[in-house]
Parts: structure tokens; sequence; C-alpha cells
């Protein structure tokens, strides 16, 4: 494809901003004019404008939601906290961490205290001010022994947490980390006002975000109008997300101009939708990604070659283009994404290779394997399928795969972390660190593969305190190595977020971290 | 009268009886459900501490029996409980289950009720018409398009709907968004698809019942004299059959207004419409307990009450039930 077309599918993804585009336009002699054209032909609005009444359709929400951001499950929840809301840092269209409700955060002792300044002058939707009183509250709010917060774990990190003055917050962590501030960007937590008496007041909705709260019927929809007291941007007057479960409904609704935009589009009819010209596609690629977890403690995964030998037996390509149709990124058993700081792509690639599958299964000592793969559409839209494809690629190495499906309902209690090999996803976290203090470290809770490996704990734990860039990624390229050649986990894939919206609306870099640009996407887009 | 107000009563009693044990199995089904609320909530963030204390928190770790003979004491002083839902935070934020159905519940009515008030005399006004001009033309077509209706899926009928009336010809809107505010005729032209896909659905039960007992009927000696004394087919069919066909038409017309109330999840889920039946599908996949419970209660009532008006209809419209030597 030319070089012009290139920048175009760039900016269109949302990979490069404006400016970028109109500069590599120049470059290849097209006028400033004709770019601009180019540009809102492409629905990337020439300057953000405000005004506009937002319709939103999401495929998430249920009855029981609340509005305790310890219980925020998916990606309605998420929306109305990050919108509602911010947290102390924010994680933006380029990966990087940001402050959002704290002005500054400064690491000190060996990263292993962490001062964060407050914005002045922030206030919340009731004209309070923001003091660090509301920050330890809200965190003491998730950390308490008492608390069924789901970001209780995310929070082990840290020691202790005290108030300098009622501008500044010290964090104490139990060991230093270079990257502690990604995780106060965690969508669980939005600073929320204390109340006399201790404890936070998250029943009322009113928070510091760019827009504030109207009605929230849970399960239905929620609406929202602008802040006009933001400390930050925010360009359309009021929003609406209504619950759309059903996706062909979602879709409808789209294409019928009743929302505006809407996430996860149905792929096998995304073709029509795109041809529809009132209407653009977008892609992402986020963290997110699709695995199957073995259990290393296990027979027969409990040899290296095993595991190998069914790393080379999936042909993951086909499994992209014929379920997926595409829309991802074929896995190296690497959970780290490539757009993560200090990503690495582990070699040998595992590709498909019946004879190589073949050859360590020998070395294990075996001439053929049978095996029993669980799985369940609950892990994620298609594992089933999945597993079914699967089971022909590995016949022929020789290893036959018995696919179990479970039950949906029970999935994350029965299966999940109980049976020895299953299919499973994660959203994935924005760092290294994060990502396998989740799920590789010796001792976490969610070590799905109960893989203990000394040099990846103990160089963890090294590369979380090391503020030396170059040693950092050195560390963290061995660890990726390792997870790859001897880890449990098959990656099967990044699947990316496909979403899609009217040519009514504009918006600049999509952000990769999470759905729906970030869980911001009402503050960030605006009416072209 | 003695006897409609002893059978009313006898009902009554036998109802309240269903009721007890509809409860029952309920709770049973759900109790044999795999995984609680707990853990459906958390999801994959349950770790063995957050499930626990949330268990605490909504009593799941009372043993079921305890739970169920406490809900129905609950119930007898008309108390539907807590939803579980909102549990799961220090403070606490679960509504009552009341709060929950009440607005839900009103939503499916007024839906079942813009259909039925269309639905039932379109029905009998076509099944009265099929039995007049029986095996002809008309009596055919109208037989081939409701069956044809009944038969497809209720969410294709709906999308086709939707094709049309939406995408084609622009005429309503796809996603029936009510809420507690909505004025009546913009609710009304919310709901327009919806219950013309409801109507579809029931209207061939109805009418085909209404033509087939009419029919039964037309071979009766009596209308032979009505026919031999020179009546017009038309006073034959309204003044002398239909009376005679009340019981079976009323019967079915009462298991299809049930059907409104009741059954309606797809199309609720294709429009988006925030009723009852995707209240309790969702409590059921998340297992919250008392909102299912007080569903099923709701609807194993509404089944009971329409049953025993079919009933009443049947038994006075029949004289020689109505007055029993």
């Amino acid at each position: 494809m030319s070089e012009l077309e290139y920048w175009k599918q760039q900016i269109k993804k949302g990979r490069i901003g404006r400016r970028e585009f109109m500069g590599r336009a120049a470059v290849l002699g097209v006028t400033t004019a004709m770019a601009t054209t180019m540009l809102s032909k492409m629905g990337v609005a020439a300057e953000p404008k405000k005004g506009g009444s937002l319709k939103l359709g999401i495929g998430a929400g249920a009855t029981t939601d609340s509005l305790d951001p310890g219980t925020y499950p998916d990606n309605c929840t998420g929306l109305l906290g990050g919108s509602t809301g911010n947290q102390l840092a924010m994680i933006d269209a380029t990966g990087a961490i940001v402050p959002d409700l704290a002005e500054s955060f400064e690491p000190s002792d060996d990263a292993k205290s962490w001062v964060f300044k407050i914005r002045k002058g922030v206030t919340f939707h009731n004209g309070k001010t923001v003091t660090s009183t509301d920050v330890l509250e809200t965190y003491r709010h998730h950390m308490g022994e008492e608390s069924k917060s789901a970001a209780k774990s995310v929070l082990d990190p840290i020691a202790d947490i005290k108030a300098d003055g009622p501008e500044t917050v010290i964090f104490t962590l139990k060991s230093g980390s270079a990257d502690f501030p990604y995780i106060t960007s965690d969508y669980h937590l939005p600073i929320m006002p204390a109340k006399d008496g201790g404890g936070v007041d998250w029943e009322s909705g009113i928070r510091t975000g760019a827009f504030v709260l109207d009605n929230f019927e849970p399960g239905v929809s929620f609406k929202m109008t602008r802040n006009p007291n933001y400390h930050g941007e925010v360009w359309v007057d009021d929003c609406e997300v209504t619950t759309i479960a059903d996706v062909t409904a979602r879709s409808n609704a789209l294409t019928t101009g009743e929302v505006h935009y809407i996430d996860r589009c149905d792929l096998k009819t995304l073709g029509m939708l795109q041809q529809n010209p009132d209407l653009a596609v977008l892609e992402v690629t986020g963290y997110g990604h699709y695995v199957l977890p073995m259990f290393v403690d296990t027979p027969p995964f409990d040899n290296v070659d095993v595991r190998t030998a069914l790393k080379y037996a999936i042909n993951r390509e086909d499994i992209l283009q014929k379920l997926f149709l595409g829309h991802g990124t074929p896995g190296n058993d690497n959970p780290i994404a490539p757009t993560v700081k200090y990503a690495f792509d582990p070699q040998p690639k595992f590709t498909y290779d019946p004879e190589k599958a073949k050859f360590h299964l020998k070395k294990a000592g075996l001439d053929t394997l049978k095996v029993d793969l669980s799985t369940a559409d609950a892990a994620f839209a298609g594992a089933v399928d999945a597993a079914i494809l699967y089971q022909e690629h590995a016949k022929a190495a020789g290893i036959e795969i018995n696919v179990i499906r479970e039950p949906d309902d029970s999935y994350w209690n029965d299966v999940w972390l109980k049976k020895p090999w299953v299919a499973s996803y994660w959203n994935g976290r924005p760092t290294c660190d994060w990502m396998f203090s989740t799920a590789y470290a010796a001792e976490a809770a969610w070590n799905d593969t109960h893989w203990k490996n000394p040099r990846f704990n103990e160089l963890l734990l090294a590369a979380r305190s090391e503020t030396d860039d170059k040693k950092r990624g050195e560390m963290y390229t061995e660890m990726q190595q390792l997870l790859h050649d001897d880890g449990g986990l098959i990656v099967m894939m990044f699947n990316n977020y496909v979403s899609a919206h009217s040519n009514l609306l504009a918006h600049g870099p999509v952000a990769a971290n999470l759905e729906v640009d970030g869980m911001k996407l009402a503050q960030r887009w605006w009416f072209a | 009268m003695n006897a409609i107000v002893r059978t009313i009563l006898q009902r009554l009693g036998l109802g309240v009886v269903t009721l007890f044990v509809v409860s029952m199995i309920i709770s049973l089904a759900m109790a044999m459900l795999p995984s609680d609320f707990a853990q459906s909530i958390l999801g994959q963030a349950a770790t063995p501490d957050t499930v626990k204390a949330f268990r605490e928190e909504i009593g799941l770790d009372r043993s079921p029996v305890i739970r169920y003979v406490d809900w129905v004491g609950g119930i007898v002083t008309g108390d539907f409980g807590m939803s579980f839902a909102g549990a799961g935070s220090l403070s606490g934020n679960r509504r009552p289950v009341i709060d929950l159905i009440q607005p839900r519940l009103m939503n499916t009515l007024f839906l079942a009720s813009m259909t039925a008030i269309v639905a039932v005399p379109l029905a009998l006004v076509l099944g009265m018409l099929a039995a007049l001009y029986r095996n002809s033309l008309f009596d055919r077509t109208v037989n081939v398009v409701t069956l044809t209706a009944v038969s497809s899926p209720e969410f294709f009928l709906a999308y086709v709907l939707m094709v049309f009336f939406v995408s084609q010809w622009h005429i309503f809107p796809s996603l029936a968004k009510v809420d507690a505010n909505t004025a009546f005729f913009e609710r009304v032209y919310r709901c327009a698809l919806p219950s013309l896909t409801l109507l579809l659905i029931i209207v061939a039960q109805m009418m085909r019942m209404t033509r087939a007992a009419i029919i039964n009927l037309l071979s009766s000696p009596y209308i032979e004299m009505a026919r031999l004394k020179g009546i017009a087919p038309r006073q034959i069919i309204f003044r002398h059959a239909l009376p005679n066909a009340w019981a079976p038409i009323a019967n079915v017309i009462a298991l299809n207004l049930a059907y409104l109330v009741v059954g309606v999840v797809i199309v609720e889920a294709v429009f988006v419409y925030p009723g009852i039946g995707k209240l309790m599908v969702d409590s059921v996949q998340r297992k919250d307990l008392p909102v299912v419970q007080g569903c099923a209660l709701i609807f194993a009532a509404t089944y009971i009450l329409l049953n025993l008006a079919a009933d009443i209809v049947s038994i006075v419209t029949n004289p020689r039930l109505l007055h029993p030597r």
C-alpha cells in the first residue's frame, strides 16, 4: 500500500495525532488543505468543539451493578466510573502514566515511598474541595480488613498511607516499586468524598469527574451532564449510556441512529458495518489476551517438553483468521502486550510446527499424548470453537486433546484455577510488573499455572525497584524469555477491541489500556 | 351466586398452596446451581476472603432451609426482602426487592395491556369471521398468516419487523427505551414495535381457538334449528354460537395474557425494553436469590389469577354451572 495510505490507516486507528499526519502528508506532497479534507472525510475533526448530546450503547451492565467502585465488574460501570470520577493518575493514549487528580507524583527512598500532590482548586460535584483526607478514605475503603473490593489485592503492595497536609498524600510500599503510579490508575480507584466520622460516600455518585451523574438505573442506563468546573477537558454537553446486551440490537441501535457509539461489535457482520458510509469502525489493540494456562505441577504438564510440544501444536494464525476474522495478533506465549514498555518478543517464535511438537514429545519420552482441555464461552467468546480447532491442529502432532465443555455459569469458581488445563482471558496490565505480579509471581492469588520459577521471582523483586531504565529492560527481557520457554501458559492471541461509531463523532488518538477509550470516551470524544 | 363465590374461595386457597410449592421448587433449583451470588459478582476478582465477607453480609452462610423459612416468614407479612445487589460494600446499599421489581413490573404490565387491548378483540373478530366464512380464501389466508407468525421464533419476527419499520420505512425507533418519566404517548410510540411483535405471536392461538370452538358448536341441533328458522349466518354465530363458546376461548385468552406478562424476555432483550422478564433472567444469572424468588412468586400469582378469571368466565357463561341444582 502507498505510504499515504499507510499514514491514513495509522490516523484512523488512532495511533498518530492530527499534527503528525499533516506533517507526514506534507512530506509526501499533499497540501495542508487537502490533508485537512482527508482528515474530515475520515472523521478526524479539525479541532474539538463543545456541544452535543452523546448516546452510547454498551454491551455490559446488569441490575446488580452498584455505585461502589470496589464492585465495578465491566465496561458499563467502568465507563460510569471513568466519566464521573478521576483517579490519582491515568494512562494516556500512548500508554504512559500521567497525573490526573494528582498534580504530580515523586518517588523517594528507592521507590519505596511515593509523594502525591493533589491538584489545587479541584472540587467535587457538590463544591467541596478535594483534600488528602478524601484520598486516604477512598483507599482505606478498598484496603480495609472487611473490604470486599475487587481492588483489594491490587493495593496489596501498600504498607501505609498518610496525609502530609491537605494537599499531599504519602504512600509507603512494602517494597520499592517504580511502577506504583500505574496502580493508582486502576479503574476501581476514583477518589470519593470522605464522610464526617470516617468512610466514604460512594452511594451518591458525587465525584470529581468530567460528568455529574444525573440518573442511574442499573442494568438499563445512566445519564450524566457535563461538569462545568472540571479541571480537564470535556466537550459534549451530556451523555446517556444504555445497556444493550444483545449484539444485534446494539448494531441496530447504531445503524438507526439511536446511539452514536457501540462497543464490542459482532465480528461476523463487521463487514456490513464497514460498508455503511455513515459509520466508522475503530479497532484498537489493547493489552487483553486469551490464554490456555496449564498447571505446571500436574502431570503431564510438569514436563517442560510436553508443554513445549503443546505450544508448537497450536496454529494460532488459523484460529485468529477463522474465528476472530483477523482481529487480533497471534500470541507467542508472552502475556506482555507489544505496546507495553519493555515488551519483548521471545525467540524461537512458537508457530504451528507439528514436527517440532513430535520432537519435544519424544524428548519427554512419549509417542503420543492424551490430555483434557476444559473450556466454555464464559472464558472468552469463541473459546469452545478455538479448543475444537486446536484439537484438529494437534492431531498432526500425535496429540489427542479431549475438549470438555464446561458450564458458563460457574466457570470462574469451578474450572479456572481448579482444573489442570483451561481456557481463560486477561484484560492485560499496562506494566510488566503488574501483569507478572498478578499471575506469574510464585504466591500470586491468580497464578493459574502454579508456576514458581526462582529466577523469575528473584528478577521480579529486583526489577520492581530498579530505577535504571536499561537494567530494568534487561531484567524484563530475561523474565519474558523465561516465561516463554518454561511457563505453563499458551497465549493464543491478543484480541482487538472492535467498536463502531457514527461519523458525527470525532476523536483523537485512542487509548489502548481499556475498552471504550480507556473508559474515558465520554470526555475525550466530540461531535465533529 | 353461591357457587361462584365458593369456587373463587376454593381456588384462591389452592392458589396459595400452589404459590408455596412454586417458591419451594424455585429455591431448591437455585440452591442446586453451582456458584452463588458472591462468586458471580466478583467473577475473576473473587478471592477466598472477599467471597467469605460477601457471603456473611448477605446471609448466604446459613443453611438453605433456614433461609427459605425466613423468607417465607417475610413474604407473609408483605416483606419481599432485600436484593443481594448492592451488597459488597462496607455500608451496604441493597435495595428492597419491591423497589427493583415494581418499575419493571409496571413496564411489563403496560406493554402487556397495550398488546392485549388490540390483540384480544382482533383475535375474536378474526376468529368469528374465519368461522363465518370457513374454508373460503379469507379463512385459509388468515390461518396461513397467523400460523406462520406463531411458528417463527420471536426474535426472528422482531428483527423482521425492525428491518421494515425501522431501517427501511423509519417509522418507529429501534430501542424501546422508557423510564419512569416518559410521557404516555411517547411510551406508546416506543412500545409500538415490541407490541406489534407480541401481537403477531398471540393472535394466532386465540383466533384459531375461537374459530375451532365456534365451528364445533355449529354442528349442534339448536344451530340447525336456527338455520331452519332462517336466521342470518352472522346472527347465528354471534348470538347463538359464541355465547356457548366462551369457556374454551376464555381459557386460551388467559393463557396468552399470562404469557404476555411472563414470557416476553426475548422481545425485551431485542428491543432493550426494561421489563420484568429480563430482570428475572439477569437475577438468575447473578444468583440474586430474593429477586428470583420474588419474580417467581409474581409469575405464579399471575397464572393463578388469570386461570381463575378464565374459570369464572366459564361458569358465568354456562347457566348449568351458574345455577346448579
